[in-house]
């Protein structure tokens, strides 16, 4: 809501200064969101006539002009405007006055003749962007007198950005009614006087949807000039409530509109077929809005007929087909009732928004329909002249919306403010809202007024009592509450844990958007049905992601494409796999791509593989220990790619990406990446300790030659399988191949640490035990290196 | 050659030696089998006894005299040759040191690190909820009804596959999970509910993904100044400014009854960083919770906002870019 200060302040004017005026509006909910002069400041500039227009001798383009300024003699003053000519009024800045930009005027000669001034044009005012010459003023402008009173400048424009339970503030009337609550100063406000019929035209009015419209009236006015021109005062006044003029027909609905927050239409009475009827729109009907905009009408939308056709769509914008042109000399005025629940929504459905639909559906003044009529046809015959017919109404009483007394316990003011008024005050602080409000005991009644739509409850009225006594005034009152400790599961970590594990390991967290490219999703989730956005602001923001991949290979890329070298990223966030909230499992995901360390003095650059990522995912997940189980993922290298388990249940997964994506994606070398289950990853199980043995271990050195197929993973198997006792640790420390190893095999070298808790071991004792790790390795074609 | 002139030799030739085998030739020479003052020694027997005592004396001072002697040079090489290779193996230390890559947090993580803490030293535990929602946490319990205006006010994500055909919404405000938390416990209720939202907008200001924190508390005889004393304490305590100005101004959220929104008091002007208010009865209903028993506060505000104010970020895309040399600022 944007609204000239002059205009507030001609219905209610607090001895306080702009600024003061928009705190208080502030900080009673009715949030001032701009604030700006009308005009740049400026000084000594006046109305002047043009007396005389010569051509310079010096120069074609410029005109010496004598000028009365409301002074015995006429100064002189060189113009170079076009359109600058004897008779004309227009601003005339004076010598030593300031314009904006820091120009200041002096007595100059141009090319030699003599300046006292400047003519200027609305631009170099500072009051418009944009000017072809000079600002010509009406010819009854009065000579001398200050521009900035004559145009009245010395004004603010306040923009309101209110709340949608304030209907009551879209207009100058209701913010003065808040103004005179808020200061106690007086509302002088205009209350419309009735106008009598000269005319006995009318039509009748039938409301056949009165749920949503219960009250309508109107009244034909016939014989309007519409050439007459919008008054300047109310061109101006629109203009600062962001209003463009159009005519005067127009503007006056507009300005009452303003003014009093009922919408209004005007319909030419003569495209009209006949008498109104206002119902919900038939299938099939359509519709032509002013705003060129076709409908196609759905059943549930309220159309205003003229018994035959839809000519508006109530409450959001009139029709094409009864509008006022050039030729209307005949108009009917409507002044109407429109239910919010009628009109919610449905101009946003139709990808717009009116002045009217905005305000109809936080809810209009009931009570004051006919008297905006009534505002409005007292403006329509004065500036247009006609003459009106009388006022028809038709109302559907127990359709109006219902207006419940709602009680207050002032008790209930104590626990929910924790502020202690006794009854009485509580009353005042209601009463000074206009409100109409008893107290009896603890209790206040409240009828709410037809222009308050959001006094229902309780708690309302409690919000009423909290903004007239002033948020800044209830008191801040140190919380108190039950003391109880927060538990700390020994058994269990947070997010933050895991997130600093993996910064600990050199990782970067990054955030990627939740909705990502559906390609992701089909090649590096295999997943061809993925959730899909119904309204996605971007194609490649389209479905809802079932794997964190997709957001850190594009991170990665984003990277490269700004030179990284090396790159580290993590993130921890949320995968869709359905709607359900079971189906939306958080995850942490983490990609490495480059060398091994950030390029270093005293460190060969290899480039990270598997493994290293296979350690990062192991310090995760420690304390705990993972297994990991060759495994194939649409995204990895087939080869070396594992499923990741935790108690025999698979919680993620870590490969490097595979080969074919690396060069679709243009990655250069393959990122190694993982991606696990974080509810897997947060408990942990609590230590018991156990007795160290303080017998001294034996190590045994083991190297087997195995074939290139049989795996690491299958060999410790074996060995465990053999269940030695003796055995704490069995550690692979070396894999060869080459000089001494036959092609297609390969020597692992492994440590054995053997001990007894009690005893020292004897040589036989460890012979038994490597001897039948020798054997277990044996059945799988593991030989003892020779 | 008389005793103090073979001595005065070897030790000499003693010093003169700067490596040690060399030294040990000179001991040789001197006090080994065959060594000149081992000779003397070896005289002794033909010698009577009053002069054995005493050129036995001499003679064993002069190889005491000279043992000392080649132990101090022993000694002494043995010094230099240490400090030859320690100054040989002498360090740049200023070489940087091992660089392993560091990593770092986010700094939405890192300020809604900090935020949970502040709320867990008053008691407040952490709370999550789905990011898919229906239209019931988000919007219904939360006394938002269907095409109400309040609804333009935050614009939705919907998707596919509720029930009944209904699109669900992704949510618009980290409010459903204090809906999903009061709907599973009972008062009191303190917790703090930090999570990813969605609103159809992008611009400098607005990114289509960001980040909110919830808060709730709800027991019996929580109220409008709780409220105030909170969040001021919370607000002054995250910038660690006493002095911090705080106001609240009415505002109106479905959802809470009276609202206010919360400003902060910046260098040019005051600065809104979000909005709270008491628990709309109509919200506790829902949930099953009497209003008349019970009352609380909730609030929310935007953890990227907060973030931006902290580390003095000025354009909220930079989050959600990625771009590394952007992130490691933030360790």
């Amino acid at each position: 809501m944007k609204f000239s200060e002059q205009w507030l302040r001609s219905w209610a004017n607090p001895a306080l200064a702009s600024e003061e005026l928009a705190h208080l509006l502030t900080m009673a909910g009715l949030e001032v969101e701009e604030s700006d002069p009308a005009a740049p400041a400026f000084t000594d500039v006046i109305v002047a006539e043009v007396l005389t227009v010569t051509r310079h001798e010096n120069a074609d383009r410029l005109n010496v002009c004598l000028v009365n300024v409301g002074e015995a003699a006429p100064v002189q003053i060189v113009c170079g405007a076009p359109n600058v000519r004897p008779g004309i009024r227009v601003p005339c800045a004076r010598v030593g006055a300031d314009l904006p930009g820091d120009f200041k005027i002096k007595l100059a000669k141009v090319r030699g003749v003599e300046s006292s001034g400047m003519l200027c044009s609305a631009k170099e005012l500072g009051i418009a962007e944009d000017a072809d010459g000079l600002l010509i003023l009406p010819d009854d402008a009065p000579v001398g007198q200050s521009i900035r009173d004559y145009l009245n400048l010395d004004d603010t424009l306040l923009t309101l950005k209110l709340t949608p339970n304030r209907a009551d503030c879209l207009s100058i009337r209701g913010i003065a009614r808040e103004v005179s609550a808020l200061t106690g100063v007086a509302q002088d406000a205009i209350v419309p006087t009735p106008v009598v019929a000269t005319i006995a035209d009318a039509l009748t009015i039938k409301l056949e949807a009165p749920e949503a419209c219960p009250l309508y009236t109107g009244r034909i006015i016939r014989g309007i000039d519409r050439t007459a021109p919008t008054p300047e005062w109310m061109k101006q006044r629109l203009a600062r409530s962001g209003i463009r003029s159009i005519s005067a027909v127009v503007d006056i609905t507009n300005y009452v509109m303003i003014e009093q927050g009922q919408p209004l239409h005007a319909f030419d009475a003569n495209k009209l077929g006949g008498d109104i009827v206002v119902r919900l729109a038939h299938a099939g009907e359509a519709l032509t809005l002013l705003n060129g905009k076709e409908l196609a009408l759905d059943a549930d939308m309220l159309v205003i007929t003229d018994g035959v056709k839809p000519v508006a769509l109530g409450g959001i914008m009139g029709g094409a087909n009864s509008e006022i042109d050039d030729e209307s000399r005949d108009i009917f005025l409507e002044s109407a009732f429109f239910s919010p629940a009628a009109v919610a929504g449905k101009a946003r459905r139709l990808g717009f928004s009116s002045e009217a639909s905005h305000r109809y559906e936080r809810g209009v003044d009931f009570g004051h329909t006919r008297a905006s009529l009534e505002r409005a046809t007292q403006l329509l015959l004065e500036i247009c002249g006609g003459e009106a017919g009388p006022v028809v109404e038709t109302v559907v009483a127990d359709k109006l919306p219902v207006r419940n007394a709602v009680t207050l316990r002032v008790s209930r003011v104590k626990r929910v403010l924790g502020l202690d008024l006794t009854g009485n005050e509580v009353l005042l602080l209601l009463q000074r809202l206009s409100l109409d409000a008893q107290l009896d005991g603890d209790v206040i009644t409240v009828q709410p007024p037809s222009f308050r739509f959001d006094i229902q409850i309780e708690e309302d009225l409690i919000e009423e009592v909290a903004r007239m006594f002033g948020y800044d005034n209830i008191p801040s009152r140190p919380a108190a509450s039950r003391i109880a400790m927060l538990p700390q599961p020994g058994n269990a970590r947070n997010k933050f844990t895991l997130k600093q594990i993996l910064v600990g390991s050199g990782y970067q967290e990054s955030i990627n958007y939740a909705f990502v490219e559906q390609k992701w999703e089909t090649e590096l989730a295999h997943n061809a049905d993925p959730i899909k956005l119904i309204n996605p602001i971007a194609s490649q923001m389209s479905v809802m992601r079932s794997s964190l991949l997709g957001g850190l290979v594009s991170a990665l890329k984003y990277n490269q494409n700004r030179k990284a070298e090396r790159v580290r990223l993590f993130e921890l966030a949320r995968v869709f796999h359905g709607v359900t909230a079971e189906a939306q499992p958080e995850r942490i995901g983490g990609l490495a791509w480059g060398s091994r360390e950030p390029e270093q003095w005293g460190l060969s650059d290899v480039a990270v593989d598997f493994f290293d990522v296979k350690a990062d995912v192991e310090a995760l997940i420690a304390p705990r220990v993972a297994t990991f189980r060759r495994a194939s993922h649409p995204a990895l290298h087939p080869g070396r790619s594992a499923e990741v388990l935790l108690d025999g249940k698979v919680i993620g997964w870590l490969g490097e990406l595979h080969p074919q994506f690396t060069q679709s994606y243009e990655l250069g070398t393959s990122p190694v990446v993982f991606e696990l289950e974080v509810a897997a990853l947060l408990s942990v199980r609590p230590v018991k300790a156990s007795a160290v043995s303080k017998q001294q271990a034996v190590r045994r050195d083991l190297a087997l030659l195995a074939e290139e197929s049989l795996t690491l993973g299958e060999l410790q198997a074996a060995f465990a399988a053999a269940n030695q006792p003796l055995v704490t640790a069995i550690e692979l420390f070396d894999i060869y191949r080459g000089k001494g190893v036959p092609e297609g095999r390969k020597s692992l070298a492994f440590k054995v640490l053997m001990q007894d808790t009690h005893k020292t071991l004897t040589d036989e004792e460890v012979d038994a035990t490597v001897a039948a790790l020798i054997a277990a390795a044996a059945a799988h074609g593991a030989t003892l290196r020779a | 050659m008389d005793v103090q002139a073979l001595l005065e030799q070897g030790l000499a030739e003693l010093n003169a030696t700067s490596e040690a085998p060399a030294l040990e030739n000179v001991k040789a020479k001197y006090v080994g089998k065959e060594g000149a003052i081992t000779a003397l020694l070896k005289q002794l027997g033909s010698l009577s006894h009053e002069e054995k005592k005493t050129f036995g004396a001499t003679v064993n001072q002069a190889r005491q005299a000279f043992e000392a002697t080649l132990n101090a040079r022993r000694e002494a090489l043995a010094q230099e040759k240490l400090a030859r290779q320690l100054a040989a193996e002498a360090l740049d230390i200023t070489l940087p040191g091992r660089n392993r890559g560091t990593g770092g947090l986010h700094p939405v993580t890192l300020v809604q690190q900090r935020i949970e803490a502040l709320f867990a030293s008053l008691g407040f535990t952490v709370a999550d909820g789905p990011e898919i929602e229906n239209d019931f946490h988000n919007f219904e319990a939360l006394n938002i009804p269907k095409d109400h205006p309040a609804r333009a006010m935050q614009d939705t994500f919907y998707v596919d596959g509720g029930a009944n055909g209904e699109p669900l919404v992704l949510r618009t405000h980290t409010s459903p999970i204090q809906v999903r938390y009061m709907l599973d416990h009972k008062p009191p209720i303190k917790i703090v509910a930090p999570g990813r939202v969605y609103r159809v907008d992008s611009d400098a200001t607005h990114s289509p993904m960001f980040h909110q924190m919830e808060g709730l508390w709800v027991e019996e005889g929580v109220s409008f100044a709780d409220l105030k004393a909170v969040i001021t304490d919370w607000l002054r305590n995250f910038f660690e400014r006493d002095d911090l100005q705080v106001r609240f101004r009415p505002s109106f959220f479905p959802f809470t009854e009276p609202s206010a929104e919360v400003d902060v008091l910046g260098e040019r002007g005051w600065l809104e960083i979000g909005g709270c208010g008491m628990v709309h009865p109509n919200v506790l209903r829902n949930v099953g919770i009497d209003p008349e028993v019970y009352t609380g506060f909730a609030f929310g505000f935007g953890l990227d906002r907060f973030a931006m104010l902290y580390y003095g970020v000025n354009d909220l895309r930079l989050f959600f870019e990625n771009d590394l040399a952007f992130l490691q600022q933030f360790k």
